[in-house]
């Protein structure tokens, strides 16, 4: 038989057959990025110091029962009143803070039966160990909106000179500051801890009853 | 009678393609590369619950802990929530030592900034986070993030 000289093979398609794998990893793959809520827990303490005690009106009490309902400072209370609930203790300023000093960026009420100043103002929340964690994480992103609240009308009030275009002050400064991180910037972290100063997160949670 | 010829105007070559895969493959090595896949397989069912005050998680100083119910295929573990930690199911008083373990696999510096991310189905009991949450105060790792689906701010 005669040798004959085998054709050439058509390398144009390649091209093709590449796009279709490239396009189909374009598609399925997704980068995800996780968010959440970032809370610290207390170090557990063995010492045995006297806890302070805490004034019944500096306290903000939030239960959650096993059927999901809530209990707010003896009071049924439904979860989107909760936010404004905690924004009025908070924001109350009725007295003085531990160095005397009175709130004066404060635009609650000032009742004298709610909390005396933010640095003492503390909200303690319990739940059940049937509570379901949806519920839970709702609460525990209420308080956290009532704090990022008061932050962001003390951010707005103190630096929006700086930000006259951002919608939200400190989430605009947060937002630098995570853009910049190593190249620290010392003003505006001082700026931040300012104003997360003015309003301290103080949220404790309480173990549940083992039963 | 010049050697040099005008060439032809007018004529212009074709522009060859045969280089075009090789654009083609790279990018698609770059995604392959780019790209991670889920390195542990869910056990468990994992709706997450909604919040909208989130912030960014940051990946490279995680250490992930799933809770949830066993899904359909591992009915086995029975209908009771469980931790998942990497591929297997632990026991609350193992998470000390998962935990701890999983930290000193991480980069040094990033060692003491280490977040515990809790992906925890919503349907489970707050107890169950309680318990990982008691553990994780043992381990000395106190810095949680409760991941969540992001909510629409209202």
């Amino acid at each position: 038989m005669a040798k004959r000289a085998a054709p050439e093979v058509n390398a144009g398609s390649m091209a093709d057959i590449a796009f279709l794998l490239l396009i189909f990893f374009l598609v399925t793959t997704t980068i995800e990025k996780d968010k959440g809520l970032l809370r610290s827990l207390p170090p557990i303490d063995d010492s045995q110091v006297e806890p302070p005690i805490i004034k019944q009106k500096n306290l903000f009490t939030v239960l959650i029962n096993r059927n999901n309902q809530l209990l707010v400072e003896e009071e049924q209370m439904d979860i989107s009143d909760l936010r404004q609930a905690a924004i009025d203790f908070l924001d109350n300023g009725g007295s003085t803070n531990a160095a005397g000093e009175s709130c004066t960026y404060c635009q609650g009420k000032g009742l004298a039966d709610s909390s005396d100043h933010p640095d003492k103002a503390i909200i303690s929340m319990k739940h059940d160990r049937e509570t379901s964690y949806e519920q839970y994480m709702d609460v525990q992103n209420e308080l956290v909106a009532a704090y990022n609240f008061l932050r962001e009308r003390e951010a707005a009030r103190l630096y929006r000179k700086y930000y006259p275009n951002a919608d939200k002050v400190f989430t605009a400064m947060l937002e630098e500051k995570e853009k910049n991180q190593y190249s620290k910037d010392e003003v505006l972290n001082e700026r931040i801890e300012t104003v997360k100063k003015l309003f301290p997160m103080k949220l404790s949670e309480a173990e549940p009853d083992k039963n | 009678m010049s050697k040099f010829r005008k060439k032809d105007k007018g004529d212009l070559p074709a522009i060859s393609t045969a280089s075009l895969p090789d654009i083609v493959f790279m990018l698609l090595f770059f995604f392959m590369v780019a790209t991670v896949m889920r390195d542990s397989s869910l056990m468990i069912e994992n709706s997450l619950p909604s919040a909208d005050q989130v912030e960014k998680l940051k990946k490279d100083r995680t250490v992930f802990i799933y809770g949830g119910k066993p899904s359909a295929q591992f009915k086995q573990f029975g209908t009771e929530p469980r931790i998942q930690f990497n591929d297997a199911f632990i026991g609350v008083e193992d998470v000390q030592s998962s935990v701890l373990q999983a930290i000193s696999e991480l980069n040094e510096d990033l060692q003491s900034k280490v977040v515990v991310g809790l992906k925890v189905d919503k349907n489970t009991n707050a107890g169950l986070v309680s318990d990982i949450k008691q553990e994780l105060r043992k381990a000395n790792a106190l810095k949680v993030m409760y991941i969540a689906n992001t909510k629409a701010q209202n």
